[in-house]
């Protein structure tokens, strides 16, 4: 039987303010317990929130970019439950007049491009947390991430696989990480995505879905997304019916298990906050923030395209993350072949940097080095089979290229004087093929290459080896 | 020099005819002798109290004082202030000392005024009799048998009973004018926005305001002076010019337009305050002003729309008050939720716990918009009959309570009866206007009767003025209860 896959995500992104949403206290990570929690914070009594323009800022520029409407007046409200991380018995969120409606993310699987739309993007602030290991059967409380601002990012239902969810959020977060809004760490929980999954006969009405929370990896996201569809359809096709539930990841085990029904679901009684004025975006505030707005991934990848000529999915590659594109921009800025550029920075670059797991912030080989590195192939010093070499000890950190082809003695033979001496003493050696060659087994001449390239140790100008040999065996 | 103005003991102060220690030391040998009868401060520390009077005898001596430099001041208890016991009148906070100062404690320290104590008050700020105190009810200085009003009853108790010359308090449903008029003193709940929020604990945000308790307007101008001004910690505070509150209290009242709603004087109103309150229309007839009639029609609605938006407010207010982090907390729990229910239980008195159930019910879900959605359309209408009137008149005047000050224990079974006596001065904070109560005589029974004066936003110099005039022609508010 068939099913068709319904997925909607809620992602939270930590806003990159240096302060907190409605305090002053500082949102640097890693500081001790409650070191970064003041009085409004912890919840004193008397204390009042005051809204950080920063991350307002931040949600606008947002908006912008996902081509979203942003909301001239916005409203933030209690979103009420007790809770001991949560200090004051109510998150302030935005709840019916978010500060962002609308909007879409472009994704590419398989080649197909797909839009999903975002129903909306809203302001909220971060819980503390609750810590349960090392207090003895007591829960000890760190209010250090309370107040950190969020902008929480809804999609409609818009995708149909774990793959068109995990490329829907690799997109959002390279998005996120070029307006530079948030810096993107999911180890630290800067961005954390919720997926709403359901299942349904092609055509049918919508499934009962169940809401997987906290997935902080792409790998979890799929791997939860995958478990959770096979979880429902096994359900419904042994009879059973879904029940609306949030759940959880269990990343050991690879699987999901429900964390509170429907009938368990909080009523968080919203309403508006009388401690916060309603938020007013005038026109003049959004057009200052447009000015700032880099260009977007999207925009990129056309241009890569239209000006570079490379293909869509190279264009993908190098456009998936700020840094990457930075890097590759600088490359060609020297070496002006885009398409060598690109084939270099998608293949040895980001395979060396897989390899050591490691970000393109943090290559050993800079951008200038890399062109320096180009410029010796494009020049004919070496070939492209000696520049992997080259590129190799580069990473190791022996120097740059040209110190390197100098040190290790590997500048090709381009001098046709030489290279016809060579091939004239291979054709001398090698009779009986030269005559099975002359007779059409046109094959025999990778032979020569190979002869050739032997007695030059690889240092043989390839084009200029092919157009000797070609002449000389053509008698 | 216990019923002397805050002018008079500013320039003694400043002619060193007494030091702020000595004036300190007599007021607070007065509360330690009164005290004990009226219950009117949660809170003394004569030690702290007198290390600010010195820090303000050495402003004086250099020259640097204002006029509330040296000059003692009680603090309702909602008002944090650094290293005071900060109560809120409950078992909650019974061991809460606030490490920050509230908004307003920063401007009277600045001033140089004298913190004397801490208040009695209502728990959290919900009663209009003093008597859902955790620390005991005060008692009304004219009559000890009766109650002091509330929520600010331990201030109106202390500046009545002249035990500090003057006071402040919150008024969230009349919480500073009924108590005023109940104590037969002055006292003014000015503009919503004016005084900052910041530091004094929430009952209800989006009707609370804080202001001054004294003997006369022109004490209170003084006050509020002092009190008033933009704060950016308070998102609600209004970004205003500062003004000098007093600069109009000369001011003669030719041509004074005094609306007078006929909603105020209709069933309910006992005839001694009427009484009252006529002669008191009268007086200001005779000082040139002219009465115009106005009207509040839905001043009827004031009480069904403010006990849904001020529990709804409060029941997420107090939500903080979870035991968790500071606070009372249960001896008694095995896990989470009864960690909350049992501290909360045990930490919160009826009343409180009345206005949360009723709060959290009006927020639920399927019950919010016929509840909470309109009674704040019912709110808007509220504010444009108070616009409309001031088309036509300067001030508003009427009754300020029902009724004199009532017995100790003669409401305490029906909520609603008590609800009631804020009738007149519940409408004042849904439109966010600023109100005030002096004396203006005494009822039947000995007890004050106090006049309200409404006026429109951010007239606050009018209405002390207008107060102002009246207290030079008569003697209501130097009168002392024989105590």
């Amino acid at each position: 039987m068939q099913w068709e896959v319904v997925i909607g995500l809620e992602v939270h992104a930590q806003l990159s303010t240096e302060s907190k949403i409605f305090s002053g206290a500082s949102t640097a990570f890693g500081a001790a317990p409650n070191a970064q929690a003041c009085a409004v914070d912890i919840a004193l009594p008397g204390v009042l929130p005051v809204l950080n323009r920063g991350a307002v800022e931040r949600a606008i520029k947002f908006g912008l970019a996902v081509g979203a409407k942003v909301a001239r007046r916005s409203v933030f409200s209690r979103k009420n439950y007790f809770y001991p991380d949560l200090p004051k018995g109510y998150q302030i969120s935005q709840f019916d007049l978010p500060v962002v409606l609308g909007g879409e993310i472009p994704i590419l699987v398989d080649g197909v491009e797909k839009k999903v739309r975002l129903t909306r993007a809203h302001l909220e602030e971060d819980a503390g947390k609750s810590l349960h290991e090392d207090f003895h059967g007591m829960t000890g409380i760190d209010l250090n991430r309370a107040g950190t601002p969020l902008l929480e990012i809804v999609s409609e239902p818009d995708m149909s696989s774990p793959l068109e969810a995990v490329a829907y959020a690799k997109e959002l977060h390279s998005l996120v990480r070029y307006l530079d809004i948030c810096d993107g760490n999911m180890q630290e929980g800067s961005f954390r995505c919720d997926a709403n999954v359901s299942v349904r006969r092609p055509g049918g009405p919508l499934g009962t879905r169940r809401e997987i929370k906290n997935l902080n990896s792409f790998r979890f996201l799929q791997q939860a997304i995958e478990y959770e569809i096979q979880w429902q359809i096994d359900t419904l096709e042994n009879g059973g019916k879904i029940q609306q539930a949030t759940v959880l990841f269990d990343s050991d085990r690879g699987e999901t298990r429900a964390m509170r029904s429907k009938e368990e679901a909080h009523d968080y009684r919203y309403f508006p906050d009388p401690d916060l004025l309603p938020l007013e975006i005038s026109e003049a505030w959004i057009a200052e923030v447009e000015k700032t707005l880099p260009e977007l991934p999207q925009a990129k990848r056309i241009r890569y395209v239209s000006d570079f000529g490379l293909s869509a999915y190279d264009a993908g590659v190098l456009t998936s993350s700020k840094e990457l594109a930075a890097y590759f921009e600088e490359v060609v800025s020297i070496y002006s072949d885009p398409k060598v550029c690109a084939n270099w920075v998608m293949g040895e670059v980001n395979g060396w940097l897989n390899k050591a797991g490691i970000e393109v912030e943090r290559c050993p080989i800079s951008s200038r080095a890399l062109a320096g590195l180009l410029n010796r192939i494009g020049d004919g010093t070496i070939s492209g089979k000696i520049a992997k070499e080259v590129f190799e000890a580069m990473w190791n950190g022996e120097g740059e290229a040209d110190a390197i082809i100098e040190a290790r003695g590997l500048k090709q033979i381009s001098d046709s004087g030489a290279l016809e001496k060579i091939v004239d003493e291979i054709i001398s050696n090698n009779p009986s093929q030269v005559a099975d060659y002359r007779a059409g087994r046109d094959k025999l001449f990778a032979f020569f290459v190979g002869q050739a390239m032997k007695a030059t140790k690889g240092q043989a100008n390839p084009a200029q080896l092919s157009e000797i040999l070609k002449q000389k065996l053509a008698g | 020099m216990f019923n002397s103005s805050l002018k008079e003991l500013s320039a003694q102060l400043a002619d060193r005819k007494i030091s702020s220690v000595e004036l300190t030391g007599e007021f607070l040998g007065r509360v330690g002798e009164l005290n004990p009868v009226l219950n009117a401060f949660i809170t003394v520390d004569p030690e702290a109290s007198l290390a600010q009077a010195r820090i303000a005898d050495a402003m004086i001596a250099s020259g640097r004082a204002g006029p509330l430099t040296g000059i003692p001041v009680a603090q309702k208890d909602i008002f944090c202030a650094k290293d005071w016991l900060t109560t809120c009148g409950s078992k909650m906070l019974s061991n809460f000392v606030s490490p920050y100062d509230a908004h307003v404690i920063e401007r009277f320290n600045a001033a140089g005024a004298v913190n004397l104590g801490k208040t009695n008050m209502d728990e959290f700020a919900m009663g209009s009799s003093n008597e859902t105190s955790f620390f005991g009810p005060v008692k009304n200085p004219w009559d000890i048998k009766a109650v002091p009003g509330g929520s600010s009853g331990g201030s109106a108790a202390a500046v009545a009973a002249r035990m500090a010359p003057a006071a402040t308090g919150t008024d969230t449903g009349g919480s500073i004018r009924q108590p005023a008029a109940l104590c037969g003193i002055s006292g003014i709940k000015p503009t919503y926005g004016l005084v900052s929020r910041y530091g004094m604990i929430a009952f209800a945000s989006s009707l609370d305001q804080g202001g001054p308790m004294a003997k006369s307007a022109e004490d209170l101008a003084i006050l509020l002076n002092a009190m008033a001004g933009f704060d950016g910690r308070d998102s609600t505070s209004l970004e205003r010019q500062p003004e000098d509150y007093a600069k109009d209290l000369e001011r003669p009242l030719a041509g004074l337009r005094i609306g007078i709603p006929a909603e105020y004087f209709a069933e309910g109103l006992s005839l001694d305050v009427e009484k009252a309150v006529q002669a008191a229309i009268s007086e200001y007839q005779k000082l040139g002003a002219t009465i115009v009639e106005v009207s509040l029609p839905n001043t009827r609605l004031s009480i069904p729309v403010y006990y849904v938006l001020a529990p709804a407010e409060a029941s997420s207010n107090l939500s903080r008050y979870d035991g968790v982090r500071y606070g009372y907390r249960s001896a008694n729990y095995k896990d989470l939720a009864e960690m909350y229910e049992n501290s909360r239980a045990e930490g919160f008195g009826a009343e409180v716990k009345r206005r949360i159930m009723v709060g959290t019910y009006v927020l639920s879900h399927g019950y919010y918009d016929a509840y909470y959605m309109q009674a704040q359309k019912l709110r808007r209408l509220i504010a444009a009959d108070f616009s409309a009137s001031f088309e036509k008149c300067d001030v508003i005047m009427g009754p300020t309570s029902p009724s004199t000050a009532f017995d100790l224990g003669e409401k305490g079974d029906d909520p609603v009866q008590m609800y009631l006596s804020d009738i007149y001065t519940i409408a004042v904070n849904l439109a966010g206007l600023p109100g005030m109560s002096i004396p203006v005589g005494f009822g039947d029974n000995g007890r004050p009767v106090g006049l309200q004066i409404i006026g429109n936003y951010f007239s606050e110099a009018k209405m002390l003025n207008v107060a102002h005039q009246y207290q030079k022609a008569t003697d209501w508010h130097s009168r002392m209860p024989n105590i």
